[in-house]
């Protein structure tokens, strides 16, 4: 049992560590809990890591408002501490008259957005860009705002910053019920009971369960699977730009991606399921993406994938976000932030503060708050410590590479074991330094990474 | 790169530690070379057989059978005693503009200037990933190269119920570390349509490990959300498919070269297995650079890729005495069911290869295999060879079949009769 705090934020994926962290620039106690033994493990592990301009959104949506307004705070903070972000822009291409028919409507739609960059290039200016697509392109719609950025590092900031300014993390801790009362809430978890005078509801999958548990019935999660295969960084001259497809009636295409740390990206998949943790890959999403990715980039196809993996969308029936705040129970609710929470996660947060305030939440601005973190840099647009000669001078544990694929040191090990928020197991170390992450996927540096941890599991 | 960046001299560079690289190493030396330098990324010198636990090292090269520890110890000791500068903890990361290696270490970060560079990275297993097996991502699945690291030098405990994926010698090797590790192999699963047991475990195999064998069956889906649950298997012919409980898989076989920084140097490339392209004497596509050991071969045992590396000092010393003549060359091509052959090159009128044999890669069985060689529609040679070809082994063809090949013709073709 801790002591009572004035919010409970319940998730820690990327939209509830951006809420924490934002809300403890005020003057409340806060605590953020997560039923899994990380922060960031669930969708916001698994995406494309696209940080989105937001200019296929659909127009007047606050989805759409959060994604350019995401843009513009999470490219600002990500300079402010390290988050690695490559300005590597996009292009849809498209492949039959029906798309190319498509682009200047996308155009337009961008426009509606407050999206003023795209442009429409002819099949010659699409080949410039993207020398090794494969035949048939007819032309494209540039983006040059799409960046990629690293979706790792991104909530682990998040929560740092929350956790040096004050806020509880509590991991591995299961929301089971949450009861209203006219003063406070009690949050019932599998650690014991949290009293509360506020609750946000960023649990992602699980966002319509807690809504429930509050006695609304507004939403029903879908999770919508989406399968991705990264590629060999071997592969990663034959893309420097993201390339998208272009949505039509026929259904959402795949799109091909260089990855902030060096690889190719091959994905996703879109299936409805009804298991809320099934991130199982299967033979069908693994011959569909085949089937495009040859169709797209037939160069790839000669590169081995260095991973495999899926991630869950909180899909709903409605089209926009489910953000609603009731002033009578004193809850907020972030809800159905299905495929752009990362973009436009700082965004939420920052709504989320002011339908908090609206609503009688007294939320003072702190003037003692620590300085922002500096995030380790995983990321390929920035040196990365065994390139570093000052570094490795001043401290030679950078100069030991353990993770030979990925080019790992013990010292940033070292560092990621003792961080803020530390991991509790080698996927949670992986997400923090790309340990066994690379081709040989553990074969030379499993064991020895392992070993690091105190684990068996690899 | 920063231009404060420290340098080290030295005659030859030689890129990996394991057993080509330590054995030319040393042979450069003996041979009366100055300055060799092995760049060696792990703690440790000695390459794979440091964890391959078992006896089965040596044969060739130092007439003794040996486990793969005592080999790499015995290896790196000679290196040693030759007077090579053995770099443990030194990664060859990429290379600088010029083309010289680029180093990191805890002494440091710096680039080698070097006369001559010997390449010998090795080669590793395809993981889970790589081979496209779909399925839940749960933990228990390994390469055998992984569960001989955890096991003989983490001295950790795996599960207790394996599934062994291959069929080939290595898939033996793990069976073995998991029998040691306490784990039973509950059963060996393979594409193939027959399993290749080494000569000596043939006849103790079904009364010592007494476990079934699934052949062309492939592993559709691995099941379990933290720990393996179970795989299910696919039957290549019938699309059948079986559940098999257990709690671990080990992925063998399966081998790629460690060509990173060939591909990264833009060396030609082998077809078939993407290692640099060589030629007989071991020279890649870039002057002054040369290749030896599984980088170009994946896999042969240690003892053929430590005699690569005493093959190639010979090639290494004329390009440092500033002989750099390189006589026409033509391609050596295969066709199904060879994957591909190594070295890829013959320059009419150059020595033959190491031990005067080309290595080849088959995919099918045949007993007593009949071999074609021919350039240009003319059959420069037909053999019956008096040993199999096998799936997943290398397979040894004399030299003097293409010997006779022809600098101003086409591509030399191996090919079944
Ligand atoms: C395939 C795919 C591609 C995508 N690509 C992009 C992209 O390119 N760009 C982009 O911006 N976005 C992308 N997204 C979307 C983005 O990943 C999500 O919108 C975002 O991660 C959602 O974050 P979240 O915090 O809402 O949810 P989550 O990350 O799912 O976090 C919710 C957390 O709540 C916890 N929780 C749930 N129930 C409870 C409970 N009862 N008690 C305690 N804790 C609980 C969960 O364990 C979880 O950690 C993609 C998504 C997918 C699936
Ligand atoms: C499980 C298993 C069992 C085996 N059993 C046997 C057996 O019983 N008998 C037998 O004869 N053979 C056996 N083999 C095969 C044998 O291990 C190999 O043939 C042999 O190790 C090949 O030697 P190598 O020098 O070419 O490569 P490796 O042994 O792979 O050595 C390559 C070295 O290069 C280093 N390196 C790579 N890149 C860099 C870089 N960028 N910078 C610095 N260093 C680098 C690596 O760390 C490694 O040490 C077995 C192999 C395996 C995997």
């Amino acid at each position: 049992m801790i002591a009572d705090v004035d919010i409970v934020v319940i998730g820690a994926g990327v939209v509830g560590c951006a809420v924490a962290r934002h809300l403890a620039g005020f003057d409340v106690s806060i605590a953020l809990i997560e039923a899994r033994c990380d922060i960031g493990d669930a969708t916001s592990k698994a995406n494309t890591a696209i940080l989105h301009t937001g200019f296929d959104a659909v127009p007047g949506s606050l989805e759409a408002s959060m994604v350019a307004r995401g843009y513009a705070l999470l490219s600002g903070y990500a300079d402010a501490v390290g988050i690695p972000v490559e300005r590597t822009g996009a292009v849809l291409v498209a492949w039959t008259d029906d798309e190319l028919a498509v682009l200047p409507s996308l155009r337009d739609k961008a426009v509606k957005n407050g999206y003023h960059a795209c442009e429409v290039i002819d099949a010659g200016a699409v080949r410039v860009m993207l020398p090794h697509l494969g035949p048939g392109v007819v032309g494209g719609l540039t983006v040059p705002g799409e960046s990629i950025i690293c979706p790792w590092t991104t909530p682990l900031a998040f929560a740092t910053e929350a956790v040096e300014r004050g806020v509880q993390l509590m991991l591995g801790t299961r929301v089971l019920d949450v009861m209203p009362g006219p003063g406070s809430t009690t949050v019932v978890s599998d650690r014991g009971d949290i009293r509360t005078r506020w609750i946000v509801n960023a649990a992602g999958l699980g966002g319509d369960v807690i809504d429930r548990m509050l006695g609304h019935d507004r939403f029903t999660i879908v999770p919508r699977r989406g399968e991705l295969l990264v590629y060999d960084k071997l592969a990663r001259p034959l893309v420097d730009v993201i390339v998208l497809p272009v949505p039509t009636d026929k259904g959402k295409g795949v799109l091909i991606s260089p990855t902030i740390f060096g690889n190719v990206m091959l994905g996703p998949t879109s299936e409805s399921l009804v298991d809320r943790a099934d991130t199982s890959t299967s033979e069908e999403g693994f011959a569909f993406l085949l089937a495009k990715g040859s169709a797209l980039l037939p160069a790839l196809m000669d590169e081995d994938v260095t991973a495999a993996y899926a991630g869950l969308r909180a899909a709903t029936e409605h089209i926009d976000y489910v953000v609603d705040v009731d002033p009578g129970q004193r809850y907020l609710l972030l809800g159905g932030i299905r495929s752009t929470g990362l973009t436009a996660s700082m965004a939420l947060a920052e709504h989320a503060a002011t339908l908090l305030s609206e609503s009688g939440l007294d939320l003072v601005p702190r003037t003692d708050l620590p300085p922002p973190p500096r995030m380790p840099n995983i990321g390929e647009s920035f040196p990365r410590p065994y390139s570093r000669e000052d570094l490795i001078t001043a401290d030679p544990e950078y100069g030991s590479i353990v993770c030979f694929c990925e080019r790992v040191t013990r010292g940033e090990i070292r560092d990621a074991l003792a961080s803020a928020i530390p991991p509790s197991d080698l996927d949670g170390l992986r997400r923090r330094t790309r340990a066994t992450l690379g081709r040989c996927q553990g074969f030379y540096c499993g064991a020895e990474v392992s070993g690091m941890l105190g684990v068996v599991d690899a | 790169m920063r231009e404060s960046i420290d340098v080290l001299a030295c005659d030859v560079a030689v890129i990996g530690g394991g057993p080509a690289g330590l054995t030319a190493a040393a042979a450069l030396r003996n041979a009366g070379v100055s300055s060799v330098v092995v760049f060696e990324r792990e703690e440790q010198a000695g390459g794979i057989p440091r964890h391959s636990d078992h006896t089965g090292y040596g044969i060739r090269d130092r007439r003794a059978v040996m486990t793969g520890p005592a080999y790499a110890r015995a290896l790196v000791a000679e290196a040693h005693d030759s007077g090579v500068d053995v770099r443990t903890g030194a990664m060859v990361t990429g290379w600088a503009e010029d083309g010289a290696p680029v180093v990191t270490s805890r002494e440091g970060r710096y680039r080698v200037d070097a006369g001559a560079i010997v390449l010998a990275t090795g080669a590793r297993e395809r993981p889970r990933a790589a081979r496209m097996i779909p399925g839940d991502r749960p933990a228990g699945v390994y390469t055998t190269g992984q569960l001989q690291g955890l096991v003989h030098l983490q001295h950790r405990n795996v599960g207790t119920r394996a599934v062994v994926v291959g069929s080939e010698l290595v898939s033996w090797s793990a069976v073995l570390t998991l029998r040691e590790a306490g784990c039973s192999t509950v059963l060996m699963a393979t594409q193939a349509d027959r399993v290749e047991t080494p000569a000596g475990l043939a006849l103790v195999g079904r009364t010592a490990f007494g476990f079934p064998v699934a052949r062309r069956a492939r592993v559709a889906r691995i099941i379990g959300r933290d720990r393996v649950e179970a795989i299910e298997l696919a039957h290549l012919d019938t699309g059948a498919r079986t559940r098999v409980a257990c709690d671990t898989v080990i992925l063998t076989g399966d081998w790629v070269p460690d060509n990173e920084l060939s591909r990264l140097r833009g060396l030609d490339l082998g077809a078939g297995h993407r290692g640099p392209l060589v030629d007989m004497a071991l020279r890649t596509s870039a002057p002054g650079v040369f290749a030896a050991g599984n980088l170009l071969h994946p896999v042969d045992t240690a003892d053929v890729a430590a005699l690569d590396g005493r093959h190639v000092a010979t090639e290494v010393r004329r390009w440092l005495a500033g002989d750099s003549d390189r006589r026409p060359a033509v391609r050596i091509v295969t066709e199904e069911p060879f994957a591909w052959v190594a070295p890829g090159l013959l320059r009419p009128g150059d020595p033959p290869p190491s031990r005067g044999r080309l290595l080849l890669w088959g995919t099918e069985h045949r007993a007593l295999p009949r071999v074609v060689v021919e350039q240009d529609g003319t059959v420069l040679a037909r053999r019956r060879i008096p040993w199999p070809l096998a799936p997943g082994r290398i397979f040894r063809l004399p030299y003097g079949m293409v010997a006779a090949a022809r600098a101003d013709a086409g591509d030399v073709t191996i090919r079944l009769a």
